[in-house]
Formats: structure tokens, sequence, C-alpha cells
């Protein structure tokens, strides 16, 4: 009998030697005669791990890691004579980091082949869509609702809602589109979950398809994943092979297709209707809302738009039913929310729990602290236009609204950590460069506000006027704010102001005697 | 690896075109797929695409440079991206750029006198928990350390 190896094939792992340790593998049990047979999953998303290698037992699965191709005589000849190995972690399911989280959208992801659909299916794969089937659109929107599923992508909006006012809408034709423009950096758990388990989304996709009667749908995904559009491309011709996709899906009435398109390098295309005129072959520039795309959205059709975690979510909640869902979560945001560490961080990965888990907890406890060993100084949390928060908010719980009233915001899940050499004055200029740079144009206080913005704190940090050119920045953050269409312009405030509040120590003026001594 | 790319040719080009054309907003479909072929969207194909999908071109001259994506002129022949963003920010990637910049004698978004290298920024490849992370010719890389660069750049400029 073969023995069966799991060597993650997600971005995260080849990024740091999965492909070198899987074909050492292959190369060392063939020199050695051993059959075995390697299964290219998903990561489990401990990428301090990663290389991560499973193998196969009667006890499950256990875990070697981080494997280098170094390892892997030594990790043959442990496997062979079942003896101890220093990298060896025990049962996979038991690692405490794992067995922590509450994985309901993750819960695969790393464990199945990404690549078949049977696999998909042997682990519980299209149950939600079977029952979806036999609830009809009604009931599927009542489920959707009473979940409290909100959009994952950041802003938080009920998906119930969104769904419902697609459904009502009157048109010939509807879309389904996923944004799978991941931006943001420090997140990359829409990476995860489509290189890792994409006939989930496919699955969630699907769903939200029968349910307001569309008939297409398509997966923007950004060009810096190619992994994940390979992915997902892979997954959707298994789909189409298996019946799952096109006329007549799973045996049902419904039809319903799904098509890969990939960005081009535009950050703002993350925010929906820039998405919208990007599918549409045009310049990603934002569009006024209303109308809303739930009206009029993709070619001017009725369009639920949402982010690949939301409709990964609706599997589980068809499944298993609204209850199951909602029972996890603090306040108005229930379930779970796949929560990424990223950044200076000891154990990085994606940590999938309940709302109300602290900051604290998240970044210390759970995150170990700094990759560095120096001292966690800030964190931002939400990408790019997240607030960066110093240590006296870690007891921030991860919700949406506790975020919003100490002006910060979860975004999609994303925690960037970074140690006491940082320097927010540079934060704070990146903040406003990167809005320069990926702003689309249309408003003007994002377009011009941000060059305005990089130019005055540079002023700041070369010592000219500080006090006058910083209340200039807090006057220009507020014009931002309250004068852009969408997050871009409108959330670039956040890292800056933060970093002034919290962080205002980096930005006093130099004090005249080090001036004098230089 | 050095990806090969195709000589612009006008009857090829009009081919990519068409095989794409009947795709509902096409435009950025096309302009990929022309990438993929010659390296680069040639000034030349901005008017057939416009002709394909009955714009004008200036809206197909506005898409192709509203994305970061797409090339005017061939990269050289090899790309090495560093990713700029915060997670990589936070993780030492500030001083990695600059030792790339240094190592190569351009700076970041150009391309060696030679044509041997172009280094780009590039924000966000989602490898944030393996930060600093680089794509060298559609590779990626994690766990950047100035070492790992050095062999980066080395290999680049080979």
């Amino acid at each position: 009998m073969s023995m069966r190896l799991y060597v993650s094939r997600d971005a995260g792992a080849v990024a740091v030697g999965a492909d070198e340790v899987a074909l050492a593998l292959e190369q060392a049990a063939a020199k050695r005669g051993v059959a075995i047979e390697i299964v290219r999953t998903g990561s489990r998303g401990l990428y301090w791990l990663e290389p991560l290698v499973e193998v196969a037992t009667p006890q499950g699965r256990i875990a070697f890691g981080p494997v280098t191709e170094a390892d892997v005589p030594s990790l043959l000849d442990a496997l062979a004579s079942n003896t101890p190995h220093l990298l060896r972690l025990g049962a996979t399911d038991e690692i405490p980091w794992l067995k922590r989280q509450t994985r309901l959208t993750f819960a695969r992801c790393g464990v199945i082949d990404p690549r078949s659909l049977d696999d998909y299916r042997a682990h519980g794969g299209y149950k939600g869509f079977e029952r979806a089937l036999s609830l009809g659109p009604d009931a599927i929107l009542n489920e959707v609702t009473a979940s409290g599923l909100r959009g994952r992508g950041g802003a938080g909006f009920p998906t119930g809602i969104k769904w419902k006012t697609v459904a009502q809408a009157k048109a010939d034709r509807k879309f389904i589109v996923c944004n799978a423009d991941e931006g943001d950096s420090g997140t990359f758990a829409d990476r995860m979950i489509m290189e890792g388990d994409p006939f989930l989304v496919i699955e969630g996709m699907t769903i939200a398809g029968l349910t307001v009667g569309a008939t297409k749908g398509y997966i923007y995904i950004r060009s810096e994943y190619p992994h994940a559009v390979e992915a997902m491309n892979a997954a959707i011709q298994a789909a189409k092979r298996g019946g799952y996709l096109g006329d007549k899906i799973g045996g049902s009435t419904y039809s319903f297709d799904l098509e890969v398109r990939v960005g081009a390098g535009a950050y703002v295309c993350g925010e929906e209707t820039s998405l919208l005129e990007s599918l549409e072959g045009r310049r990603g520039i934002v569009r006024a809302k209303p109308p809303l795309p739930a009206h009029h959205g993709l070619f001017g059709k009725p369009t639920v738009i949402n982010n690949v975690l939301s409709f990964a979510a609706i599997p589980f909640i068809l499944a298993e039913g609204a209850k199951a869902y909602a029972d996890f979560g603090m306040g108005r945001s229930r379930g779970t929310m796949p929560i990424q560490l990223a950044g200076n961080i000891r154990y990085g990965g994606l940590f999938e729990t309940a709302f109300g888990v602290t900051l604290g907890e998240l970044v210390d406890d759970i995150g170990g602290g700094t990759f560095t060993g120096r001292p966690v100084r800030a964190v931002q949390v939400g990408g790019p236009l997240g607030a960066y928060f110093p240590r006296a908010l870690f007891d921030t719980p991860f919700d949406y609204e506790a975020f919003a009233a100490r002006d910060g915001l979860i975004g999609h899940g994303g925690i960037v950590v970074f140690d006491d050499s940082v320097d927010m004055r540079k934060q704070a200029r990146f903040a406003m460069e990167f809005c320069a740079v990926e702003s689309c144009g249309k408003c003007t206080p994002c377009r011009i506000g941000s060059t305005r913005g990089v130019e005055t704190i540079e002023k700041i940090i070369n010592g000219e006027r500080v006090h006058e050119n910083l209340a200039l920045v807090e006057d220009l953050c507020n014009t931002m704010k309250f004068g852009s269409l969408c997050a871009l312009g409108g959330f670039t405030p956040y890292p800056v102001l933060s970093a002034l509040k919290h962080f205002r120590e980096d930005f006093a003026p130099i004090p005249t005697t080090l001036q004098a001594a230089e | 690896m050095t990806t090969l790319y195709e000589p612009w040719d006008e009857t090829r080009g009009a081919e990519i075109i068409a095989e794409h054309a009947g795709q509902e907003g096409a435009t950025l479909v096309i302009l990929h797929a022309l990438q993929e072929a010659f390296g680069y969207v040639p000034e030349a194909a901005i008017p057939m695409v416009a002709q394909a999908l009955n714009l004008s071109r200036a809206e197909v001259h506005g898409v192709f440079t509203f994305y970061h994506d797409f090339r005017h002129k061939p990269a050289g022949r090899h790309v090495l991206k560093l990713c700029r963003a915060e997670a990589c920010q936070a993780a030492g990637g500030d001083a990695l750029a600059a030792r790339a910049e240094a190592k190569l004698g351009v700076s970041l978004g150009n391309t060696t006198a030679d044509d041997r290298v172009t280094l780009e920024p590039i924000y966000c490849l989602g490898l944030c928990a393996t930060a600093p992370s680089a794509m060298l010719d559609g590779r990626i890389i994690g766990r950047l350390d100035q070492k790992r660069l050095d062999a980066l750049v080395a290999e680049a400029q080979r």
C-alpha cells in the first residue's frame, strides 16, 4: 500500500518552497522504491509552518513542518520506521493554533484536493446547494437574512437584503459577480479559499444565482493572483463536467454558468462599481450610487456583487441552517470571520473565529507578537485604508461596530503588525502616496488631495512649520473623507489620522537644541 | 526562465483580437491576450482593438493607460517585482527594495541599461504571512531576506 502525503499548492506555501519539497519527496521515494502518493492541497493557513507535509495514518493526519528539501531524506526515514522527527508536530487537527479556530468557511481548506470535485463532495460539498434546491428562492433568502451574514469585503452590508433587492428586480438578465480583487495588504483569505477550496466559491455563487434568478456569474480576480486564477478556472471546468455548472445544474431546472475575468493591477477595482466598469471593459472609474448595483449593475442589469468570503459562507449557512451560523459572533456581527495575521508577526496565517475576539488576543496571544522579537508598536487593521491602532486599543473586540466606534474598520479582516522600529510619519505618508497612485481620478479630493497630502506630510517630516502643516493635513483628511465617492479617497484619512492621533510623538517637531547640534 | 514573446505581427494581432472580440466587455481580455503574446501592447494594436469592438481609439487608449499592468513597450528579459505594500514594509521590505535598486543600478519602475532586468513595485501578492515577498517572471518568493534577494538579482541578471 502506498503512503499518502499532503503538500500544499497554495501560493503562500509555494513561495517558501512547497513545490521543491514535493518534488524532492517524489524523487527520494522513487530512489528508495517506496510507493508514495502526494496530494497537493490548499494551505491550512499556518504559514510559519509552511511547507507543511502531512501523512495519512489510521489515526488521522500527522503534520511535519516547516520542511525543507534537505529534511526530506530524514523525514522519509522517520515515516518508514515510525520514529520521532524534529519537525514532527503531531496530529494536524490537534495543533493548538488550528484547534482554537472555528472553521466554518475554511473547514475544507488544506484538507481536500482543490482540483477534485469528488473530494469536495466527499467532504460535504454541494450539501448547501442541494438544500437550497429543495427550499426555493424565498426560503433561501430567509435563511441568508436570518444568518446575519454581512458583506465580508469590508462594508459589512447585510447580504440577505442585497440578494432580496436583486431577487425583486425585474429584468431580462441578472448577474452574480464575485469580487476577488483582494488588493488590501495583509489580506489573503480570498486567495487561500480560491486556491484551497474553489468549489466552495462556485457553490456559493450558484446558490446566489438560483435565488435571485441570474444565469451568469463572473469572478473578477486580480492579476497578482495567477495561482488563484488557475485554480478557479480548473474548478469551473470540473464543475461543468460534473453537471454543476451549465444547463439544468445538479439535475434541477436551473441554469448557471461562470467565467473568470482577470484584473490588470488597479487597486480601485476592488471597489464594486469600479469593478463593474472594469468587467464591462472600461477604465475602472467609480460610479456614483444610486443607482445601486442591485438595480443597475453589470451591463446595466440587476447584479449581486459580493466578496469571495461572503459567497464562501453561503454553503455552510444553507447546509447547516441560519441558526448554526448566527449562533457565533457578537452584537450585529454574526458568524465567523476569517482573520489574517500578517506583516512582522511570529505566527502569521489564517485564523477563522467568531466575532468578538479582541485585537490583543489576536496579535499577542494567537499571533505570538513580532517575528523580529521586538515589541509590537502598531497594527494596521483592514488594509491600506484601515486605521493604525496602538497597544492602548488592544482591548477592541473584532466586530464591525466596535472598530467603527474607535475610528477604525475591520475591512476584509487583515491585521498587519509593526514592531517598535516603525516610523509612523512614513506610514502616514505611504497611505497618501498609495491613494495618489491608485486613485481613479473621478473625485478631486482623492485625486489631488492625496498628492497634496504626500507633500504636506513630507514637509512635516522635514520639520517645516510642523504645527501648521499638521492642522492642514487634518483639514485635508476631512475634505477627502466627506468629498470622495468611494472608500479609497474616503478612507485614506483613517491610517493618516490614526497615525497622527495615536502616535503623535512621531510627528512632534525636532527640538531646537537637536537642530542646532546638526 | 525567460518568457519568450512573439515579435509584433499585424495578422497575428488581428487573430488574437478576433478570438476574444465576441465576449461581453472584451477590452481588458483582449489587452491581456495581446500582452501575453507580444510582451506588451503595441501602439498599432490600439486602433485595431477599437475597430473590432466598435469603440473610439481614445476609449481603448484610455483603458490601456488606466491599468498598471499594461506595457507600451517590452519589459527587460526578466521582470523582478518587489512587494511594497504595508505587510512587506513591516517585515523589512523597504531595505530590501533599496538594496535591489542599488544592486541593479535602477530605481523601481525602470529597466537596466542592458535590457536584462525590469525592476517593479507591486502592491501585494497576498503572501503577507510570509513577507517580504517578490515575483521573478511569474515565480513567487516569500520570506525574502538579503541572501535570497541577492540570489534573485543574480538570477535575473544572468
